[in-house]
């Protein structure tokens, strides 16, 4: 549900927005083009199989000439081969194409969250910001390799069959475009109607994940409170809604497709009808009348994929929104131009009138002065809120205070780099979080640390970190790094393990 | 096919639209067939002695036919694909009635992940057996029988040409279709892989910041995308053919057509009208010979689906209700005799001996493993404990009906877990149906008030019509908890417990939630699982478990006096509280 009511599909369209998203296209300018050419020759090509069998008719069979048939056809026959070739390198490149452009934009994007500061992260949910990364990176894809390329193909598949329609016989081809306007109707209201019921089906089901999810996770609960008949009861309304959203889309499919049966054949009966009367009159060979009957079937394809394509238009457009969006949004904690520089870091610590809050005038801090010498603990202690975790991240430099200085060694953290600040210390966090892989990766964390110093940090030198009432703070060396941590981890891994 | 005679039944309810939705199929494919044959008499008849009356005639006949042909589609499709809707819903409401059967040990078994795959992803392969599967197939068989017959009809010959290359995109389809299945789902599986490792990264964004590990983790998400690309790679050279493939052959059979039948035409053997109808027919059985190889694939994806499903409606309940005796009114009255339990191989408890009478308070200590959560799990049989060792008001627990039991139990949970709606019918989850509106708020405001829930619900501006979780507020752990707690108080239970369930919540209300709970014990019998000695030293009896014996038990001062691992817990922890007040 949440990822549709975020779509702001209105306003979507725009030229800005399109010229930014060309930009990824630049650097496989030769695909795109050889791509687009290859579609346009597709396009021709698509034509050729009922002119080949109006001259047929007309040249070799009406007139007993059996022997020029199979000119008619080895030409034939190079042109499906041809096609053929042209349509796999078409499909090939392109999509190909796509797949690159969308690692370049995941790197991108994956690489700017990984610079924004983490006060982001309390007003985007985790769960949005992946989606840009992976579904709004596929819809923008969608625009690339079915999109924009390919609607060019439909436009002159349709233009050459008018085209060649209107040279074969100008007055039959005007009557016979006289049902274009009720295709074009016809597959506007399936649109619509298919898409709309689509949402509509797509929010239940979202309803029914979230119910199991919820019911799958919360099983016991359910059983210890009886609750199985309510609970099944709720889950077969949302069932039912499911169900009911699905027939109303199964209406449009089964409305559609039999009218454009119906539209197919009102444009063979005119064909016949007036098509006919030349063909008696003397004005027209059979031969077009069979090749004019085989290009109005091929009409509603390109026309079907058209709207088809406007929708992935539509979605791409919103997607690419969201993305720049994120990508705009600047770091507001970043590396001061020339950082100061700590040599050693000896480790004295001082809030010096830090005052702090993460939304202004909601206090969390109100000034905090207090310092520690290098070597010392300290203990944090207070009630559930009172701003323990806050100190430590403000001394990460997770957020910047609003009123004071935190210094360290008597510089402003604000004057050194954020990454070589963070190295120096050594955190051990409330929220402990397990990365997925073995117990020493997790100590390890992508550091080059030794078996022997993971074990023994592994094995952790007092009681368990989370039982003490509070955080605690303290300066620790380089190579000790995995020591604070993986006490810490490896408890809640033993934890997590007794919990199962 | 084993696995998907399973749906038999679902189908066999749905007899009457599954015939009607046949026959309407039926009549769509006679009509379809039909209109090529008066394409092809007025083709001929171009020739020879066409009149503009007979024109009108031919071309009212193609479309008459085609719109009656189109009333039969419309109603083939709503019929069919709308049973398998229908047939879907069943199945599913049957497999998550099920799910609400299975007991705890099958969701330790088994991931949340997993089990709603298969209630959604597979069911739509089952589905799609159902719907498009049965509607396609039948669909297929009747297109084939009625323009081959026609065909053949034309001439046998030319059917037996043109039909090569048909059977071809069949196989191809089927083929090909298979592996770029299973090429697509190693896509798939990669982008989940993806998707789990950026959900991993950004969740722990502290720590990577804190580790500054940020090279690290663009470094893993580039080779994760690598790999992705590569396996696209593989999927699009397959698909890229696939597709090109079809039209190559379809256009084969257009091909042989126009030589072959052409040469036909001009011996005479066939008219110039046959010459277009065959081809009209031809194009016909495109779709049906692309369908047919997919259909094929639906019911293989349907069948392993259908496994999957199976397995979880094949699981057993475990726990049987059918020995019970009759219902009466549980006093509270808890004994383990003799309980020694195990999960699988694994021993959590040993012999056991515990009598707590109705109404009074039994506090259970321990380390962390030493089975507690176990211990009071069996109570309201969430793991099923041997015969006669578990008894409640002197009878063995399997004798009272499930109902009865656990309605006489409230229960907080170790770990918190409420439901994403208000706060008010989160409160009131296990106040029996029926009950009126106004005894649900009675017992809902009781049951906060107890819990010290009540203060922060007027704090919230829409007071219990605050939404919890998902799309609602965050609440704290504390919150959370004393949610927890007023749940299972507004059940009115007999036996009450908490399962280390004030763990979260600070000490200060951890005593005005006692003081309240004592009044509200009152007559109820309460375990309190706790490591706290501030939760427990006021409880009747503590009993301190170690690797699931019990090794202590007694009032507080008796337990301190003795010197065992209780009074070093309570020596401990008032070290700590002195700290904490200095």
């Amino acid at each position: 549900m949440s990822e549709l009511e975020e779509d702001p599909l209105e306003k979507s369209y725009d030229s800005k927005l399109l010229l930014r998203l060309l930009r990824y296209l630049r650097p496989y300018s030769g695909a795109v083009a050889v791509s687009f050419v290859l579609i346009v020759l597709m396009a021709g090509l698509d034509l050729v199989g009922p002119y080949l069998t109006k001259v047929a008719i007309d040249d070799h069979i009406t007139k007993g000439d059996a022997k020029g048939l199979l000119n008619i056809a080895a030409l034939y026959a190079a042109t499906l081969v041809l096609a053929f070739g042209v349509r796999f390198g078409q499909v090939f490149i392109l999509q190909l194409t796509g797949q690159k452009i969308m690692l370049d934009m995941r790197r991108e994007l994956f690489g700017h969250i990984q610079k924004l500061h983490v006060g982001y992260f309390d007003k985007h949910p985790v769960g949005r910001l992946i989606t840009r990364v992976t579904g709004d990176v596929e819809a923008v894809n969608e625009l690339f390799t079915s999109g924009v390329v390919t609607v060019f193909g439909d436009l002159f598949t349709l233009t050459g069959i008018m085209g060649v329609m209107l040279a074969m016989n100008f007055r039959l081809a005007l009557v016979t475009f006289a049902v274009l306007p009720l295709f074009f109707l016809v597959t506007d209201w399936f649109r619509r109607g298919a898409r709309e019921s689509f949402r509509e089906v797509r929010v239940w089901i979202a309803r029914i994940n979230a119910f199991l999810q919820e019911n799958i996770t919360g099983m016991a609960v359910v059983q210890l409170f009886r609750r199985e008949g309510r609970n099944a009861a709720a889950f077969a309304e949302v069932n039912r809604g499911h169900a009911d959203a699905n027939m109303r889309s199964i209406f449009y499919y089964a409305v559609f497709y039999p009218a454009i049966d119906v539209l197919a054949a009102v444009a063979i009966a005119m064909i016949l009808l007036y098509g006919g009367g030349r063909v008696l009159a003397g004005g027209l060979s059979l031969g077009a009348l069979v090749a004019f009957i085989q290009y109005s079937e091929r009409f509603w394809r390109p026309i079907s994929d058209l709207s088809e394509k406007f929708n992935i238009l539509q979605a791409a457009m919103a997607s690419s929104e969201r993305i720049f969006v994120l990508l705009d949004s600047k770091p507001e904690i970043v590396a001061p131009e020339r950082p100061a520089l700590l040599p050693e870091v000896r480790g004295r610590v001082a809030f010096e009138n830090v005052s702090f809050a993460y939304t202004p005038g909601e206090w969390v801090l109100r000034d905090i002065d207090f310092a520690v010498e290098p070597g010392r603990s300290i203990a944090l202690v207070g009630a559930t809120g009172a701003g323990k975790t806050s100190i430590i991240s403000l001394l990460m430099r997770f957020y910047d205070v609003q009123q004071g200085r935190v210094t360290l060694d008597g510089v402003e953290i604000r004057q050194l780099d954020p990454t070589r600040l963070r190295s120096s210390l050594a955190l051990v966090l409330q929220d402990v979080h397990l990365f997925s892989g073995t117990i020493a990766s997790n100590i390890r964390l992508g550091s080059p640390i030794s078996d022997e110093r993971v074990q023994a940090a592994a094995r952790g030198p007092r009681p368990p970190l989370h039982r003490r009432p509070a955080g605690r703070l303290r300066r620790r060396g380089e190579g000790a790094r995995g020591d604070a941590l993986g006490g810490t981890k490896a408890t809640a891994l033993v934890r997590a393990r007794a919990g199962a | 096919m084993i696995q998907l005679r399973r749906l038999l039944p679902y189908l066999r309810r749905r007899r009457g639209p599954l015939g009607l939705g046949l026959l309407a199929l039926l009549l769509t494919t006679i009509f379809s067939v039909a209109s090529p044959w008066v394409l092809r008499r007025a083709i001929d008849d171009l020739g020879v002695e066409l009149t503009r009356g007979k024109l009108w005639h031919y071309s009212a006949a193609i479309v008459g036919l085609v719109v009656i042909e189109g009333i039969f589609r419309y109603w083939m499709r709503m019929v069919l694909i709308g049973l398998s809707r229908d047939a879907e819903y069943e199945l599913r409401n049957d497999l998550f009635q099920h799910l609400t059967r299975l007991p705890p040990r099958y969701y330790q078994d088994h991931r949340t992940g997993d089990l709603m795959s298969r209630a959604t992803n597979d069911m739509v392969a089952v589905r799609q057996v159902l719907g498009p599967g049965i509607m396609y197939t039948a669909n297929t068989l009747a297109t084939f029988v009625g323009t081959v017959t026609l065909m053949y009809a034309i001439s046998p010959l030319l059917l037996g040409l043109a039909l090569l290359p048909l059977v071809v995109v069949s196989i191809l389809v089927r083929v090909v279709g298979r592996r770029i299945h299973d090429r697509y789902e190693a896509v798939q599986a990669q982008l989940s892989d993806i998707t789990a490792l950026v959900q991993e990264s950004l969740s722990g964004i502290r720590v990577v910041r804190s580790y500054a590990q940020e090279p690290h983790e663009i470094a893993r998400f580039e080779a994760a995308n690598q790999e992705f690309l590569r396996r696209n790679e593989r999927l699009i050279r397959l698909f890229g053919s696939l597709y090109p493939g079809i039209q190559l052959l379809m256009g084969s059979g257009g091909l042989l057509l126009l030589w072959l039948g052409g040469t036909m035409v001009v011996s005479r053997s066939i008219t110039l009208g046959d010459f277009v109808a065959f081809g009209v027919y031809l194009a016909m059985l495109v779709w049906p010979m692309i369908a047919l190889g997919w259909v094929v694939n639906l019911f293989e994806r349907g069948e392993a689906s259908m496994g999957r499903i199976g397995e979880i409606l094949d699981a057993s309940a475990a726990i049987d209700d059918r020995v019970a005796g009759a219902a009466a009114e549980v006093r509270g009255e808890v004994e383990f005799r003799g309980l020694s339990f195990a999960y699988g191989d694994t021993p959590v408890l040993h012999d056991i001996e515990l009598v707590v009478p109705a109404g009074s308070t039994v506090a259970i200590v321990g380390p962390t493993g030493s089975g507690k959560s176990t211990l009071v799990s069996l109570l309201p049989r969430l793991h099923e404990a041997p015969p006669g060792s578990v008894r409640v008001d002197g009878r063995d627990v399997r004798e009272i009906p499930l109902a009865t039991l656990r309605g006489a139990i409230g229960f907080v949970p170790q770990e918190t877990f409420l439901f994403s709606d208000s706060l008010g019918a989160n409160v009131a989850f296990g106040v029996a149906p029926g009950t009126t509106e106004a005894a649900v708020h009675d017992k809902t405001a009781w049951a906060a008030e107890v819990a010290q829930l009540a203060k922060d619900v007027r704090d919230f501006p829409r007071g219990f019509e605050t939404r919890v979780g998902e799309r609602g507020i965050t609440l704290s752990g504390g919150q959370k908890q004393r949610t927890a707690l007023a749940r299972a108080l507004a059940v009115d239970p007999r036996i009450l417990v908490l399962d280390d369930a004030l763990a979260s919540v600070d000490t200060e209300t951890e005593e005005a939630i006692l003081s309240g709970l004592r009044e509200a014990r009152a007559g109820r019998t309460t375990f309190l699982v706790s490591h706290r000695v501030s939760t427990v030293k006021d409880a009747d009896l503590i009993v301190v478990l170690r690797d699931g014996r019990i090794v202590e038990r007694g009032r507080h001062q008796e337990l301190v006096a003795r010197g065992g691992f209780y009074a070093d817990l309570s020596r401990r922890q008032l070290l700590e509280q002195e700290m904490e007040r200095a």
